[in-house]
């Protein structure tokens, strides 16, 4: 650094390192994620057992299959506030047409999955039309979809749960892709883990190195720029809404095969922890700037923390003060980012 | 003399009852630089937009190298070679220079929809055509939010040159800019005429267009106050027909004459001793 800063304009020279630093959105979640994980290493023995890394892999895997897409579409500029309840959504309609009218599982997942586009395009339709704030648009959605899932789960099951799914056809086969396990040391990890890491290896590689990606920042970070120079900002922003909502096709099939049962109120309020988790991996709420690999990490301090007040024997209420401190914290460091690279300089 | 890369001849625009812009003539030479000049209102936007294909024009003709032409979007306009760089620049200031040089025109290797963009050629690409333009940027990985107003507006200029325009309609490109900012851009507009493009230069500063200009087009109100040739015109009366000539004059009048009238009826001002430059009409009027 110091070799070629005099051959280059003082002021560049000067801002370098800070700025080199401030660009990688995920670095600020990577050392959370350190010091949570060095944190609860000492604090309690079960932590790095096998038993209790499985146990917090778990619970950050499918927190993060959603985190990843959601950063995604807020990287594109927009919210999605049905995400939650739309993993239940795509359960019930799964574990509906399977057990009440005999599909074969696969089947059935298919067609929760074209349910899931529908409703993902009909949310960024209706977003980039209207020119409404996805926060309003995906709220609407969000209970519309919460009424639709208490409404026709009581009319079919004349309970609030869809279960059953054990005895139906292609469970076997379904179940191994969506919800086996693996034994490793002695501990048994869920597949939904390698789920997560792959989805977020291909959400990264999608934003960093594929055309698609340039869009997906570019129409999050100045839409009308975008528009000029000719990128499809409406196909963009449509095709991460239904990107989202295909994540929680994933999160639906993977809960709906691994516990065989659905719960109609399920999902409700997750929407918040997806987008919390985004924030803490480094996504500005105005767009434009945010990371895959950030967000996966952002799932992963939350699995971590949680389990690991379960371990150390804390009341979990002191769960939701550390994330309201983690969120904060987080929002402090990305605003402090964007006025950086926005700055005018004249 | 060869045909002019674009013409315009007593073009017009209305918008319902509002006539926008009417019986406006003027050239873009290959090489030249043509500046259209007035004050907010006068139609410049209109004129541009014209130009760029944003607006159909309703009157006159619309000749492109000779072939009259009716343009009806942006992409069409670009696609003769004609780039406009607007105001507001349509860069992404989050993004980095080379992702914002290829924004929209992305390179790309592989196949299908495991295609990738090939991100040394474009990082390569964007350092040498800033380079041609005389930018040296040591990273073409910064954002361009970091980047100086000039910068970013000669990265914008730069990216029109290399995405093939013949012609660079430049939207007050040093409206925004301090004077040794704006120095800078009007280098680059040099740059890219000398580089044989045709380009239009939209300006209220004639002090700005003057050093570049090659021929000068006054706007007032929607209509052209006249055509000049650089050799044909000087500075001081180029400035002096876009602040409106005469007008000016009788502004200047009565900003004298409004500094002296409050002066007998405030008693305190009685007080202190008159200026020694007091102008000759005080003692009349009190």
């Amino acid at each position: 650094m110091a070799v070629v800063a005099h051959t280059v304009d003082e002021r560049l020279a000067r801002t370098r390192p800070l700025d080199r630093l401030l660009v990688r959105p995920e670095l600020g979640s990577l050392l959370g994620a350190l010091a949570v994980f060095a944190f609860f290493s000492v604090v309690t023995d079960q932590f790095l057992s096998a038993g209790g890394v499985s146990t917090w892999l778990d619970d950050s895997a499918t927190l993060g299959i959603m985190a990843v897409a959601v950063a995604l579409l807020m990287v594109g500029g927009e919210f999605d506030l049905s995400a939650g309840v739309m993993t239940a959504s795509t359960g019930l309609v799964t574990a509906i047409l399977a057990t009440q009218l005999n599909w074969n599982v696969w089947w059935a997942l298919l067609a929760s999955l074209v349910f899931a586009l529908v409703v993902g395009a009909l949310n960024g339709w209706l977003v980039m039309r209207t020119g409404l704030p996805s926060f309003i648009v995906t709220l609407g959605t969000f209970l519309a979809l919460q009424g639709l899932n208490l409404g026709v789960t009581k009319l079919v099951t004349g309970t609030v749960q869809v279960s059953g799914m054990r005895s139906t056809e292609g469970y076997a086969s379904a179940g191994f892709v969506f919800a086996s396990t693996v034994n490793v040391g002695g501990a048994t990890f869920q597949v939904s883990v390698l789920w997560w890491l792959g989805f977020t290896a291909v959400a990264t590689w999608l934003l960093l190195r594929t055309r698609l990606g340039n869009w997906i920042f570019a129409v999050g970070g100045a839409a009308t720029s975008a528009r000029q120079v000719g990128v499809p900002v409406v196909r963009t922003k449509v095709l991460l809404f239904m990107t989202t909502a295909a994540a929680a096709w994933l999160v639906g099939g993977i809960n709906v095969l691994r516990y065989t049962s659905v719960q109609a109120n399920q999902g409700i309020g997750q929407e918040f922890f997806y987008i919390i988790a985004a924030v803490i991996g480094g996504c500005l709420l105005t767009g434009g700037f945010g990371s895959a690999v950030g967000a996966a990490v952002g799932a992963l301090i939350f699995g971590m923390t949680r389990q690991g007040i379960v371990f150390a024997g804390w009341n979990n209420d002191w769960f939701m003060l550390f994330l309201g401190v983690m969120l904060l914290a987080a929002v402090l460091v990305n605003n402090a980012f964007r006025r950086r690279a926005e700055r005018v300089r004249r | 003399m060869s045909t002019p890369l674009l013409e315009v001849r007593e073009v017009g625009k209305r918008f319902g009852g509002v006539i926008a812009l009417s019986d406006v003539s003027t050239t873009v030479n290959a090489g030249e630089v043509t500046c259209v000049l007035g004050d907010n209102g006068a139609g410049k936007s209109t004129l541009i937009k014209i130009l760029a294909g944003a607006h159909p024009h309703d009157a006159g003709e619309y000749l492109v190298e000779g072939e009259p032409v009716q343009l009806s979007s942006p992409r069409e306009a670009l696609d003769r070679g004609i780039a406009t760089v607007f105001q507001d620049l349509a860069v992404v200031p989050l993004m980095s220079v080379w992702r914002n040089f290829f924004l929209g025109s992305e390179p790309r290797v592989g196949w299908g929809p495991l295609s990738m963009i090939d991100r040394g050629r474009a990082r390569e690409v964007t350092r040498k055509a800033l380079a041609d333009m005389g930018i040296d940027l040591r990273d073409v990985e910064q954002p361009v939010g970091t980047l100086s107003g000039g910068e970013r507006q000669c990265v914008a200029i730069a990216r029109a040159v290399h995405f093939g325009a013949k012609v660079l309609i430049l939207d007050e490109p040093t409206a925004a800019l301090g004077v040794k900012q704006a120095g800078v851009v009007l280098r680059y507009v040099a740059q890219a005429r000398d580089r044989g493009l045709g380009v239009v230069l939209i300006t209220h500063n004639p002090h700005h267009a003057y050093p570049v200009g090659d021929r000068f087009l006054l706007l007032k109100r929607g209509r052209s106050l006249g055509c000049h040739e650089k050799r044909d015109i000087t500075l001081a009366e180029l400035t002096r027909q876009m602040a409106g000539g005469a007008e000016l004059e009788a502004l200047e009048h009565e900003l004298r004459q409004e500094r002296v009238v409050p002066r007998p009826s405030s008693p305190t001002l009685e007080t202190v001793p008159a200026a020694p430059a007091a102008p000759p009409a005080r003692p009349g009027r009190s």
